[in-house]
């Protein structure tokens, strides 16, 4: 081994410490880049080839009914390079095990041959056969949840008629990568999943021979996606069209969007910040190494070693502890990606095509962190090589010390003088302190980052399920039913309650823009449902005009007062002007409200309802879900109980590992940032702390110096760490799949901010402590001999 | 100049002025110094503290560059030397001897030795440099195991071992006590003697002018005196 290197090895080991402690950052940051862009990768591609190979549709458009010849005509329109005309009903699946009736999308699938678009992937079994209308294909996770295999039977209610369906295979679609239940926003596979029928089967179960409802389309590329959709409109308007959307309103490929957004996200805050931090620390150690080194430098100059050969020795340093810290990261980032991709699978119903940690990916993340480190320790080795020798070997000049500010507060500058040194001291370094206590505010918010999805969560169930959805029970129908149906449906046993709900589908207009959505009318003297405007107080119907929550508000340009054209996609499908009198704040979605007898009015009928609102007695339940569900026109029913634990359940799986993730990543942070600016602290100090010690200062007066300096890094980065958590949960909260189906309201509750600041003193005082154990040993005779 | 070679002048200063610029006050640690060194001599370099030795030293091994004025090297002007050409001379002809020793702390006596024969051009091995100044025993040994007298021995054996044609000591003894110092001093001696390098010495013990063959003094970052010393005695004979 070369010379300089033993020197290396052997500083490095006195340094070991200080060169984990930063390897640990510098792996966490490669580690956190390569897991999410593994992730994203993963994602991304598992997703494109999917889409590709299974023809997923770019253009939606749901309709009442019409003909097969229209889909032709649709096929003819510019820019549609395909059309594939299908039939898709809402059935209930009244499983065992299940107080209320599970919920299945039935889709049709082509008589003959593999559907054109949007087909299934077969992942057990065979698919139907024509002629056999009891045969289907059941999404796979739905017939996991309920142990279905092929060959088994599945209960059905097909258009009113309970019926036994066949299940002869197991099937995926890129349409349901996230099943997610239209009427619940959770996905749960227990209570909702695709079902696939050969289309003579479906269209005979709905008298729907020789027509369809579902219209999806490929563009070709390039096509005008506005243009299409308005002449796609044209086309199915007679025929109940209920508006085309492309796929960014599709509600599976929204959510991946989403996540694939916010691990865009993250992919480069993350790394940025753990690379930053090393950075800095790696300058703070090397710049104390370099300095304390200044005569060995100058010596190994004078014996005629150059310059560019000293840089090398400190910055092969620099790399053997960034290298360790690569390899941790590599080895973390490839566990964590798979992990990562694990807990994905249970949500993301896709064939993942799972790479290896790939190479540029690992070679980028290894590249970045060391670039980080040679910038973090490039202006310390200038400095220091660039000594001309005779200099260097001349002993630094004393430390400029200035009376601190604080020391000119009259009350403050009486403290004692360890006090007083430990201000010095922070105040001599004013941009260490800032960067470290920048640290340690990154650390905070990381932790903040990690827990605050599941604060936001908080006021949602208690705004959404608590203040607003009354009910027990959600009844909803195929098509409007009339009050004789509500009274039937109070009068079965346990009923306390029951309200009914018209709900319309329209498109709503201010101007230029426009969005589809649905328009509910409640009963005025609503009991089961209850608006709540931005300050959380009640909020009352108008007698006329509509109350739009306020993200609909946002979108179309609406403010109090104004007029929007409501477009009725039911009925005489005509148009209406009606004043917005206010707005509604809501988690979830777009749409407008209104007085019940008033959109009765607007759609020019009688009293109707879509949907039912239950109270229940509990005593009766198991009965009263076998009694709804032997109605006819019911196509869902809804327990807000069941809905509330899946929703809570869904959001806490995926957060906890979030959050026990970045708390480490976080600790990581500080225990780096306060060990290192202590250790070099004490090495700077050892003299003066030395002398104190000769001069009868106790070890703990000794050490309160020291960390005295470190507590005061510590408290300054808290507060600011606090904005930076507020800040980067913003950006999160913004950051979310579709701001306008889903609102994650910003929301820090101060257990979180507890925790954050509980995390990080511990992380800080268990750093402290490891130091103040050197501090305590401190060699009295040895470091007084030494000559600095 | 040619004076100078005629007597086998081998590093030389000439006018040499070095100002430290201290804020708005200019320290003149030398104001117009011309010494030569010529071929095997031991020369001596006296004079008090804060006269200049150091900095005429430094500039002479090419540790520092002067303000104004010329340095020689064998009749080659390292004045203008860039700082790559100025390692250069130093890896193959100087060998520096500190007050404070300035070894590495973290390579032991051996190590510190091969440190400086690793890169040089014809060296000796390290055990027979520390041989030369009695420590082979302790080649293994940390400088912070040696006593100050056997880390400046340490030194010499690492300045010697690459056999530099010009040795520089400044106040190689400073740290020492008497016998301690007569012991590093006698080794200086002997590798001027037996390998014939040259050598100057700064001290300012004014005793020591004795063991050498030419003393210069400065005062006030002048040369104040240059004579010759006839009556050159062995450094055990020196009295402190
Ligand atoms: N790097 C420097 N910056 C400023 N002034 C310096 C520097 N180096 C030396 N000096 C000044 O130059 C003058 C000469 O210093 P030098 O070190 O050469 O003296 P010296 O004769 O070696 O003294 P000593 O016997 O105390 O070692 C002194 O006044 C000193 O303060
Ligand atoms: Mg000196």
């Amino acid at each position: 081994m070369n010379l300089l290197d033993r020197k290396l090895f052997r500083d490095l080991m006195r340094l070991k410490g200080q060169a984990f402690t930063i390897a640990l950052v510098v792996g966490v940051g490669v580690a956190s880049y390569i897991t999410l862009r593994t992730a994203w990768r993963a994602l991304g591609q598992s997703r494109a080839v999917y889409y590709e190979n299974y023809r997923f549709a770019d253009v939606f458009a749901p309709l009442k009914r019409a003909p097969n010849s229209v889909a032709d005509r649709v096929a003819d329109v510019p820019g549609v390079s395909n059309v594939y005309p299908r039939i898709t009903k809402q059935i209930l699946l009244p499983m065992e095990g299940l107080l209320t009736p599970a919920r299945g999308e039935l889709i049709s699938l082509p008589t003959h041959g593999r559907a054109p678009l949007n087909d299934v992937l077969l992942k057990a079994g065979r698919l139907p056969e024509p002629g056999r209308g009891r045969e289907v294909l059941v999404y796979e996770p739905f017939a996991e949840a309920h142990g279905l295999t092929p060959g088994e039977t599945l209960p059905a209610i097909l258009n009113g008629k309970r019926q036994d369906l066949m299940v002869v295979g197991l099937a995926l679609s890129p349409e349901f990568v996230f099943a997610v239940d239209p009427g619940t926003i959770v996905v749960d596979d227990r209570r909702f999943g695709p079902l696939w029928m050969a289309e003579d089967g479906v269209a005979a179960a709905f008298q729907m021979e020789g027509a369809f409802n579902n219209l999806v389309l490929r563009l070709e590329p390039g096509a005008n996606e506005d243009a299409v959709l308005n002449a796609v409109d044209g086309i199915l308007k007679p025929h109940g069209g209920l508006g085309a959307v492309t796929r960014e309103h599709q509600m599976s490929h929204l959510m991946l969007t989403g996540e694939l957004q916010q691990i865009e996200m993250l992919v480069v805050f993350l790394p940025v910040v753990f690379l930053a931090v090393a950075a800095f620390l790696l300058n703070v150690v090397f710049s104390r190494l370099v300095t304390l080194q200044r005569s060995q430098i100058a010596i190994i100059k004078a014996l005629g070693y150059r310059n560019r050969t000293i840089a090398l020795h400190y910055l092969k340093m620099v790399c053997i502890i960034v290298s360790i810290g690569s390899v941790f990261g590599l080895a973390l980032g490839a566990w964590m990606g798979n992990a990562m991709l694990d807990l994905y699978a249970q949500f993301f119903r896709l064939p993942m095509i799972r790479s290896r940690v790939d190479l540029p990916v690992s070679i980028n993340a290894i590249l970045a962190s060391f670039i980080a480190a040679v910038l973090g320790v490039a202006i310390a080795l200038r400095q220091a090589v660039e000594l001309p020798p005779a200099e260097a070997m001349r002993p630094p000049s004393p430390a400029r010390y200035h009376a601190s500010v604080i020391e000119r507060v009259p009350l403050i500058g009486r403290v004692a003088q360890t006090t007083m040194m430990v201000f010095r001291e922070v105040w001599r370094r004013p941009v260490r302190t800032f960067l470290s206590s920048l640290g340690i505010a990154f650390a905070v918010g990381v932790v903040i980052l990690g827990r605050f999805g599941e604060d936001a969560m908080q006021p949602i169930i208690e705004m959404e399920f608590g203040k607003k959805l009354r009910e027990d029970i959600t009844v909803s129908f195929a098509d409007a039913v009339d009050d004789g149906s509500l009274s039937y449906i109070g009068s079965l046993p346990g009923v306390k309650q029951v309200e009914g709900l018209r709900q319309t589908p329209v498109r709503m207009r201010v101007g230029p823009r426009w969005r589809d959505t649905i328009l509910i009318g409640i009963p005025g003297n609503s009991q089961l449902r209850r608006l709540y405007d931005v300050k959380a107080q009640p909020a009352h119907l108008p007698h006329t005009g509509v109350l739009v929550t306020s993200i609909l508000a946002e979108v179309l340009g609406a403010e109090p007062g104004d007029l929007i054209e409501v477009e009725l996609k039911e009925g005489d499908r005509s148009i209406r002007q009606l004043r917005v009198t206010g707005t509604v704040e809501e988690s979830f979605g777009i749409q407008g409200y209104m007085q019940k007898h008033e959109l009765h009015r607007i759609l020019r009928e009688g009293s109707a309802s879509n949907a039912a609102l239950l109270r229940v007695d509990s005593k009766h339940e198991v009965e009263l879900h076998s009694r709804l569900t032997d109605i006819p026109s019911v196509q869902s029913i809804a327990r807000k109980r069941t809905v509330l634990d899946k929703f809570e359940e869904q959001t806490r799986r995926t957060m906890k590992v979030v959050t026990l993730i970045l708390t480490l990543f976080a600790t990581a942070i500080a225990v780096a940032v306060v060990y290192n600016n202590a250790r070099v602290s004490l090495s700077v100090r050892s003299r003066d702390l030395a002398t104190l010690r000769v001069m009868g200062f106790t070890r703990g007066e000794i050490s309160s110096i020291l960390l005295g300096e470190q507590a005061v890094q510590v408290l300054l980065g808290i507060p600011v760490g606090m904005v930076f958590g507020n800040f980067g949960a913003r950006a999160l909260a913004e950051g979310q799949a579709d701001p306008e189906q889903f609102r994650l309201p910003l929301m820090i509750s101060q257990q979180t901010y507890a925790f954050a600041i509980l995390v990080i003193l511990v992380s800080a005082v268990l750093s402290a402590l490891l130091v103040r154990r050197r501090s305590d040993s401190l060699d009295l005779v040895g470091v007084l001999k030494t000559r600095e | 100049m040619s004076e100078s070679e005629e007597h086998g002048v081998v590093l030389a200063a000439h006018d040499v002025t070095k100002i430290y610029r201290m804020g708005d006050v200019d320290v003149h640690a030398l104001r117009g110094v011309t010494v030569g060194l010529r071929r095997g001599e031991l020369m001596v370099l006296l004079g008090p503290s804060g006269s200049g030795k150091s900095t005429l030293l430094n500039i002479m091994g090419g540790l520092d560059v002067p303000t104004e004025g010329r340095v020689m090297y064998m009749g080659r002007d390292i004045t203008a030397a860039s700082d790559r050409e100025l390692t250069q001379f130093r890896r193959d002809h100087v060998g520096f001897v500190f007050q404070f020793y300035n070894l590495i702390p973290s390579l032991t006596a051996r190590e510190n030795v091969a440190l400086v024969t690793e890169i040089a051009d014809k060296p000796l091995d390290p055990r027979d440099a520390l041989e030369l100044v009695s420590l082979a025993d302790r080649m293994d040994h940390f400088p912070s195991q040696l006593s100050g007298g056997e880390q400046q021995r340490v030194a010499i054996a690492r300045a010697v071992a690459k056999q530099p044609d010009i040795l520089l000591c400044d106040e190689p003894t400073g740290a020492l006590d008497f016998k301690t110092g007569i012991k590093v001093l006698e080794v200086i001696d002997e590798v001027n003697r037996t390998l014939g390098t040259t050598t100057a010495i700064i001290t300012h013990h004014a005793p020591l002018a004795s063991m050498a063959d030419r003393v210069v003094s400065l005062a006030d970052g002048r040369v104040h005196q240059d004579q010759s010393n006839d009556t050159k005695i062995a450094p055990r004979e020196l009295s402190w």
